[in-house]
C-alpha cells in the first residue's frame, strides 16, 4: 500500500526523514519550553499561561477553550515575537562568532539526532528493523562526540559577548560539561560490553542494544535499567549535568550570572539557544531511553513483537511494516516526554547546586562511581559471556 | 552579646547522597501538581475585600447627596507624596442646601501616580469627606488620565452614610436664633 | 501706644529672672525680653491697652517693707527679701513694670487663669476652623493647643451671629468667630483715624458691627484683618484662596510710594496670594495701607510682556541687544536715557553707567500725588533717593519730562532708552514720540510700544531681589518672592548687556557680587553690602540733598526737613 515510499531514490527519502525530523523536533522544543511553564506553574498551585488565543480557535466550543487553557497558543505567540521582534546587535561585540554561536549551538543538537532509532518495523521475515535517519554503528560514539561539541558554542558566546558574566557562564559551562562527560560515558560501557558479547559482530549501535532488551524469558526481556541501576543513575545524573538542567544549571544561574553566556543575545538568537537546549534534553532522554529504558519497547518484558502479534490476532493490518513503525514510534516518544516531564518535575522541585558541589559531585563522587562500576560489571560481564 | 554556638547536626550517609530529600521533594512537587490552584484569575475572578481595606481615595457624598469637603486643605496639607491639589472656591450666599458652609473645593484632583494609599487625608479630614475605599485598581494611557478630578472622584467615592450632619445642625440652629 | 522709651531702665524679675527694661514698658513686652512668652488677644504693641480679654493673667508681687520703717522684711528661709504675692491673678498688658516687680506665669494658678479663659472664649466660638482663613495663623488655635480642654463642657445652644457681613469693600466679617477683642475698633480709631467699628448688644450677644451708615472702607481697612487674633475679619480678597500654612514667605518693600513700608509677600509655586505688613518701628509700624497690597495682581497681568520685540515682530534677546547696539552706534552722541524712581538702586546705578556710557543726558519720571499722611506719601516713587544716592539725577525730577522733549524738537535727541517708564504718559507728544528710536525695557504694555524700535521684557519688584531708598533715605532690601514670569529677562541682566552694546565695561549681574562695583563707585555706599544689609533698613547720609525741595508732607515716622512748598512741582 505504502511501498511506493520505499520506490523513491534514496536521497530523496533521507531527505524527506530529515526534514521531518527537523519538523518534529523543532515543535516539540518549543512545546517543551510551554510544557516547562505549565508544568512549573502546576507545581506552584497556579494555572499557568492560559489567555493568547486566536480569535476563530477560540469560536470551537470546548476545545477552543481547552486549547485556550492549555496555552498552546503562548507557545506560538512566543515563537511569533521571537521571529519578529528587533535582532539587536550589542556594539560592544565580536560580531562573527557572536552570531556563530547560536548556529554552533544548533548543529550537534540536530546532527545527534541522526543517530538516534526512534522507533522499528518487522521486515517480512518477522525481524525488527529499527528506523532511523542514520542507524550507524558508532551509535553512541557519535551521540557523545557531537553532543559534547555543543560546548563550543557556549564558549564562543561568551567570549564573544565581551562582557564578564557570559563569560564566567561559558567557562563554567565547558568545565561542567568535562566532567561530566567522563562519567557518563563510563557509565555505559557496561552496555556495551554485555551486548557486544563473544562471537558477534561488534557494534556500539543503538539496534543491538535494544534488542538485547527485547529477548525472551526473565533476564532477556529485562531492561538494562533493571539489570544496570547504577549505570542508569550515573547516566541520568550526568545527563541532567550536560543539558545544564536544574540542579545542575549554574552554568545559566541568573541569580549570579544575569543570564549566563546569552546575557547579551536577544530575539530569535537567543530562540535558538532554548530549541538547542531542548533538543540536548530530546535526544538525550532519547538515548536514556534506547540504553536504560528497552527503547521501543512498551514493556518490561513485552517486547515489540510481541504487542505487534497480539495485535495482529485482532487486525492483520497491524502487522503493516508502516502501522507498527507508527505504533514503535509513539512507544518511544512517550517514553521520551515521559523523560522530559521529569526534568521539569525535577528542575520546579530542586535548587541549584552551588558550582563546587557541582564539581565536588562529579569529581569525587560520580567518577569514582563510574570507574568502580565498570570495574565490577567489567569481572561480571566476563565470567558470565565466557 | 553572648555568641550561642549551635552544634550542626552531622549528616548521615543517606543525607549526604540527597537522594531522600530529593526524592521528598519530588513528592511533595508532585502532590502541588494535580492539588486544586489557588490562583485568582483576576479580571474575571476579583478578591473579597476586607473592610477597612485602603484602596483608591474618593470624595464621598452624605446621604442627602451633598458634598461634603470643605477644601480645608488639610488632606493636600499632609498628603506625603503631595499627591492631592485643591483649589478651594465659595459657595454663593444664593445657594439654598449649603449657603451655610461657605466653603467648598472648586477643584479636587488627586494625582493617583503619586498617591501612596497612606489613607493620610482620610485619617485627617475633618467633615469625613475622603475615604479610601474598595477601588484598587487605577489605569490609564496618559500621566493627565491618572489624575482624578473631583467628579470622577465623586463618582468614585458615592454616598456614605453620615454619623454627625454637622451642617445640618449647624443651619437648624441658625435658624432656631439664640435663647433670648 | 507705647510710651517711648525713656533711658531710665526698671529692673523686674519674671518667671526667676533679672532683667532691666525701660521704664514704661509693660509686662508682657518685659517678659518677651526673657524669653517668656504671655499669651494674649487684646493686647497690641501698637494699640492703646484695654485689658478686655483677659488671657495674659499672671501672678505678680512686689518685695515686701515694713510699712512703718520702709526696711525689707526678709526671708528667713531664703535670706533673701520676701515677696509679697498678689492673692489674685493680674492681667500682664495693663501693669507696666516697678522697680523690683516680681512676675510668675508658670504658676498653677496662672495655668488655671489661662484654661478658665479659654474655656470661656470657645463656648461659643464656631467649630470653623476647616473652613476659616485664620486656621494656621490663629492665636485661638494656638493658644488652645496650650490651655485648651479638648473637649466642650458647654451643653447649652451656641449663640448664633451674622457669619458673612461685608464691612467694607475689602473686609469681610464672621461674628461668630468674634471674640470681643476690639483691637480692630482701636485700630480704626487711633491709627485709621477713621472711627466706624464699634460693639452692639451685651454678654455674650456681643456682636462687633458698622456704625449704622458707615463702612469700614478706609484704605487702611486690611489693618483690621491682620491683627484681627481671630478669624472673624477676613480679606475679601484673599478669602477662600489658600491656606496660609502653604505659602511661602519673602520680605519685601511696598512699591507705591516713598514711605517703603515692610511687607511680607505671601506666594505659593510662583504664585502670589496676598501681601501682608511687616513690623518696623522706625518706618511703618505694623500697618500698610490697602493699595499697596493688590500690586502683586500686576505679575500675571494679562498685559504683561512676554516677548522681546524688534519693530514689533517677536525676536529674541540677543538680537535686541545688537539692534540697540547698532542704534547707539548710528546716534553717537544723540542718546536719552529715561531711568525711573521705580527702578531698584541696583537698576538705578546701572541705568547711570549706561548713560555715561553713551554720555547720554539722564532723566527721571517724576510721580507725585496727594499723601494721606499716614503710609502713603506724596512721592508716589518709591525710589528718587536712590537715584540721587547713585547719581543718576541730581536735582528733583521736573514735571512731565520738559527737557527731554525740547531736546528732541531740537534735534539733539534721536534714541532714548527708558527703563519701565512710559514716556507718552511722562509727557512726550506723539510728534516727539515719532521723530525718536525707543528701546523699552518694561514690564507691562504701554500705548507707545508699538511705535519702539526694541522692546525687551522685564520683571516686577516681586520677581527680582534689590533695594530702595525711602524718603527717610533709608535703604531696604527686598528679595526675589517668586520666579521671573518666561520670556521676561531680569532688568540688571538687560542694563548690563546695554552697557556692554554701548561700549561700557562688563558689569555683574547678580545682586550681591553687583554690590561690591556700587560700593566702589559710589561713596555713599561705599560700607554697604547687600547680605549684611539688615532688615530694619539702613540710614544713608541725607546731608548732600537737604537743600532739594521733596514733595513729601508729614507721614507716620517722618517729617519732613523743611516746609513742603505744596506747588513747588506742580
Ligand atoms: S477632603 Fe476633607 S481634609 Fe480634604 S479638603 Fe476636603 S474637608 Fe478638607
Ligand atoms: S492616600 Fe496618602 S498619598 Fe494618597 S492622596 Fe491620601 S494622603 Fe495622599
Ligand atoms: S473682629 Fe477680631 S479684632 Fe475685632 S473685636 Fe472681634 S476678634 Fe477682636
Ligand atoms: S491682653 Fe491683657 S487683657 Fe487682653
Amino acid at each position: 500500500m505504502f511501498d511506493f515510499y520505499f520506490e523513491i531514490p534514496l536521497v530523496i527519502r533521507l531527505f524527506l526523514q530529515g526534514l521531518a525530523v527537523i519538523m518534529v523536533i523543532f515543535p516539540i522544543a518549543g512545546a517543551c519550553s510551554m510544557a516547562e511553564r505549565k508544568v512549573a506553574a502546576w507545581i506552584q498551585d497556579r494555572p499557568g499561561p492560559n489567555r493568547a488565543v486566536v480569535p476563530w480557535v477560540a469560536w470551537i466550543p470546548f476545545l477552543g477553550t481547552f486549547l485556550q487553557r492549555l496555552g498552546i497558543f503562548h507557545v506560538m505567540a512566543d515563537g511569533g515575537k521571537m521571529l519578529f521582534k528587533e535582532d539587536s546587535l550589542p556594539g560592544h561585540v565580536n560580531k562573527f562568532y557572536f552570531v556563530l554561536a547560536p548556529i554552533v549551538a544548533m548543529i550537534p543538537a540536530l546532527t545527534t539526532v541522526v543517530v538516534v532509532p526512534f522507533g522499528a518495523y518487522l521486515d517480512a521475515a518477522g525481524k525488527i528493523i529499527p528506523v532511523g535517519l542514520a542507524p550507524l554503528d558508532v551509535g553512541i560514539l557519535a551521540v557523545f562526540a557531537v553532543s559534547s561539541l555543543g560546548v563550543y558554542s557556549m564558549i564562543l558566546a561568551g567570549w564573544a559577548s565581551n562582557s564578564k558574566y557570559p563569560f564566567l557562564g561559558s567557562v563554567r559551562a565547558s568545565a561542567q560539561l568535562i566532567s561530566y562527560e567522563l562519567s557518563m560515558a563510563l557509565s555505559v560501557l557496561p552496555v556495551f560490553l554485555w551486548v557486544n558479547a563473544p562471537g558477534m559482530e561488534a557494534t556500539m549501535g543503538f539496534g543491538r542494544v535494544v534488542e538485547f532488551q527485547s529477548q525472551p524469558g526473565f533476564l532477556g526481556g529485562m531492561w538494562f535499567g533493571f539489570l544496570m541501576p547504577l549505570s542508569a543513575f550515573i547516566f541520568f545524573v550526568a545527563l541532567f549535568a550536560e543539558t545544564n538542567r536544574q540542579p545542575f544549571d549554574t552554568v545559566e544561574s541568573e541569580s549570579d550570572l544575569v543570564g549566563s553566556f546569552h546575557t547579551e543575545y536577544g530575539a530569535f538568537k537567543w530562540g535558538l539557544f532554548f530549541v538547542a537546549e531542548y533538543s540536548h534534553m530530546i535526544v538525550g532522554s532519547g538515548v536514556f531511553m534506547l540504553l536504560f529504558g528497552g527503547g521501543w519497547n512498551p514493556l518490561p518484558w513485552v517486547p515489540l513483537a510481541d504487542l505487534v502479534g497480539w495485535l495482529a490476532q485482532i487486525t492483520p493490518l497491524a502487522s503493516h511494516p508502516l502501522f507498527v513503525g507508527v505504533l514503535s514510534i509513539s512507544i518511544f516518544l512517550g517514553k521520551v516526554l515521559a523523560m522530559i516531564f521529569l526534568f521539569m518535575w525535577v528542575r520546579w522541585t530542586l535548587p541549584r547546586f552551588r558550582y563546587d558541589q557541582v564539581m565536588k559531585i562529579g569529581w569525587q563522587r560520580l567518577l569514582p562511581l563510574s570507574i568502580a562500576n565498570l570495574l565490577f560489571y567489567a569481572i561480571a560481564i566476563a565470567f558470565i559471556q565466557k | 552579646m553572648a555568641v550561642i554556638t549551635v552544634e550542626r547536626k552531622p549528616l548521615t550517609f543517606l543525607e549526604r547522597t540527597y537522594l531522600p530529600q530529593i526524592a521528598g521533594g519530588l513528592k511533595t512537587t508532585l502532590k502541588h501538581l494535580v492539588a486544586p490552584k489557588k490562583t485568582l484569575e483576576y479580571p474575571e475572578q476579583r478578591p473579597a475585600i476586607p473592610t477597612g481595606y485602603r484602596g483608591v481615595p474618593t470624595l464621598v457624598m452624605d446621604p442627602n447627596g451633598r458634598e461634603k469637603c470643605v477644601s480645608c486643605q488639610l488632606c493636600e496639607f499632609v498628603c506625603p507624596p503631595k499627591a492631592i491639589r485643591i483649589t478651594p472656591g465659595e459657595i454663593p450666599a444664593d445657594q439654598p442646601d449649603r449657603a451655610h458652609v461657605e466653603k467648598g473645593p472648586k477643584a479636587f484632583d488627586i494625582d493617583m501616580l503619586r498617591c501612596i494609599y497612606c489613607g493620610l487625608c482620610q485619617e485627617v479630614c475633618p467633615e469625613e469627606a475622603i475615604f479610601l475605599q474598595n477601588q484598587f485598581s487605577m489605569s490609564g494611557y496618559s500621566r493627565e488620565e491618572m489624575v482624578n478630578h473631583k467628579d470622577r472622584l465623586y463618582e468614585l467615592g458615592g454616598t456614605l452614610p453620615d454619623a454627625h450632619f454637622k451642617w445640618d445642625k449647624k443651619k437648624a440652629a441658625e435658624e432656631h436664633g439664640n435663647a433670648h | 501706644m507705647i510710651a517711648t522709651a525713656k533711658p531710665d531702665l526698671v529692673t523686674v524679675n519674671i518667671d526667676g529672672k533679672e532683667i532691666a527694661v525701660p521704664k514704661g514698658t509693660n509686662v508682657i513686652e518685659a517678659a518677651r525680653l526673657v524669653n517668656v512668652d504671655v499669651p494674649h488677644y487684646c493686647y497690641h504693641p501698637k494699640l492703646t491697652i484695654v485689658g478686655n480679654c483677659r488671657m495674659c493673667l499672671i501672678e505678680m508681687g512686689m518685695p515686701a517693707v515694713d510699712p512703718a520703717t520702709k526696711a525689707p522684711i526678709m526671708d528667713p528661709a531664703t535670706g533673701k527679701q520676701k515677696i509679697n504675692w498678689i492673692p489674685r491673678p493680674q492681667i500682664g498688658c495693663g501693669t507696666n513694670v516697678s522697680p523690683g516687680l516680681h512676675v510668675r506665669t508658670t504658676t498653677p494658678m496662672v495655668k488655671d487663669a489661662r484654661e478658665g479663659v479659654m474655656e470661656f472664649l470657645l463656648i461659643n466660638h464656631p467649630l470653623d476652623c476647616p473652613i476659616c482663613d485664620q486656621a494656621g495663623e490663629c492665636k485661638l488655635q494656638e493658644q488652645a493647643t496650650g490651655y485648651g480642654r479638648g473637649y466642650s463642657r458647654f451643653i447649652e445652644d451656641k449663640n448664633v451671629k451674622p457669619k458673612r457681613t461685608q464691612l467694607g469693600p475689602r473686609v469681610t466679617l464672621d461674628d461668630e468667630r468674634c471674640i470681643l477683642c476690639s483691637r480692630c475698633i482701636r485700630f480704626s480709631k487711633e491709627i485709621a483715624k477713621d472711627d466706624v467699628l464699634g460693639f452692639v448688644d451685651r454678654g455674650s450677644y456681643s456682636t462687633l458691627t458698622c456704625f449704622p451708615g458707615k463702612k469700614l472702607e478706609n484704605n487702611y481697612s486690611l489693618n483690621t484683618v491682620d491683627i484681627c487674633p481671630v478669624g472673624a475679619l477676613t480679606s475679601t480678597d484673599f478669602r477662600f484662596k489658600m491656606r496660609v500654612w502653604f505659602l511661602k514667605q519673602t520680605n519685601a518693600i511696598d512699591t507705591e510710594s516713598s514711605v517703603g513700608a515692610n511687607t511680607v509677600v505671601w506666594s505659593r509655586e510662583g504664585t502670589i496670594y496676598r501681601i501682608t505688613p511687616r513690623r518696623n518701628d522706625e518706618v511703618n509700624d505694623t500697618w500698610m495701607a490697602d493699595s499697596g497690597r493688590v500690586l502683586f495682581k500686576a505679575v500675571q497681568a494679562p498685559d504683561r510682556l512676554s516677548a522681546v520685540k524688534i519693530n514689533g515682530t517677536d525676536s529674541a534677546f540677543d538680537i535686541a541687544i545688537n539692534a540697540a547696539a547698532e542704534l547707539f552706534k548710528a546716534n553717537a552722541g544723540a542718546v536719552a536715557v529715561v531711568g525711573s524712581g521705580r527702578s531698584t538702586v541696583e537698576e538705578q546705578f546701572l541705568t547711570k553707567q549706561l548713560a555715561t556710557a553713551l554720555k547720554a543726558s539722564t532723566h527721571l519720571v517724576s510721580r507725585v500725588g496727594e499723601g494721606d499722611k499716614l503710609l502713603v506719601s506724596a512721592d508716589r516713587n518709591p525710589n528718587v533717593r536712590g537715584a540721587l544716592v547713585t547719581g543718576l539725577i541730581s536735582t528733583l525730577p521736573g514735571v512731565k519730562l520738559v527737557d527731554l522733549g525740547a531736546q528732541i524738537d531740537a534735534g539733539k535727541v534721536k534714541v532714548v532708552v527708558t527703563v519701565g517708564e512710559d514716556l507718552a504718559a511722562a509727557g512726550l507728544n506723539a510728534g516727539q514720540l515719532a521723530k525718536i528710536s525707543l528701546i523699552v525695557l518694561g514690564t507691562h504694555a504701554k500705548s507707545m510700544d508699538g511705535g519702539a524700535k526694541v522692546v525687551i521684557p522685564t520683571l516686577t519688584a516681586f520677581e527680582k531681589s534689590g533695594t530702595f531708598v525711602n524718603q527717610q533715605f533709608r535703604i531696604q532690601k527686598f528679595l526675589k518672592a517668586v520666579p521671573p514670569m518666561a520670556g521676561a529677562t531680569d532688568d540688571l541682566i538687560v542694563l548690563a548687556k546695554l552697557v556692554g552694546a554701548a561700549g561700557g565695561a562688563t558689569i555683574p549681574t547678580e545682586v550681591n557680587a553687583l554690590w561690591k562695583t556700587i560700593a566702589a563707585a559710589v561713596p555713599a555706599l561705599a560700607t554697604t553690602t547687600f547680605a549684611n544689609l539688615p532688615e530694619t533698613g539702613q540710614l544713608l547720609d541725607a546731608t548732600p540733598f537737604s537743600a532739594l525741595p521733596f514733595v513729601e508732607g508729614e507721614t507716620l515716622h517722618y517729617k519732613p526737613a523743611q516746609p513742603v512748598v505744596a506747588a513747588a512741582n506742580a
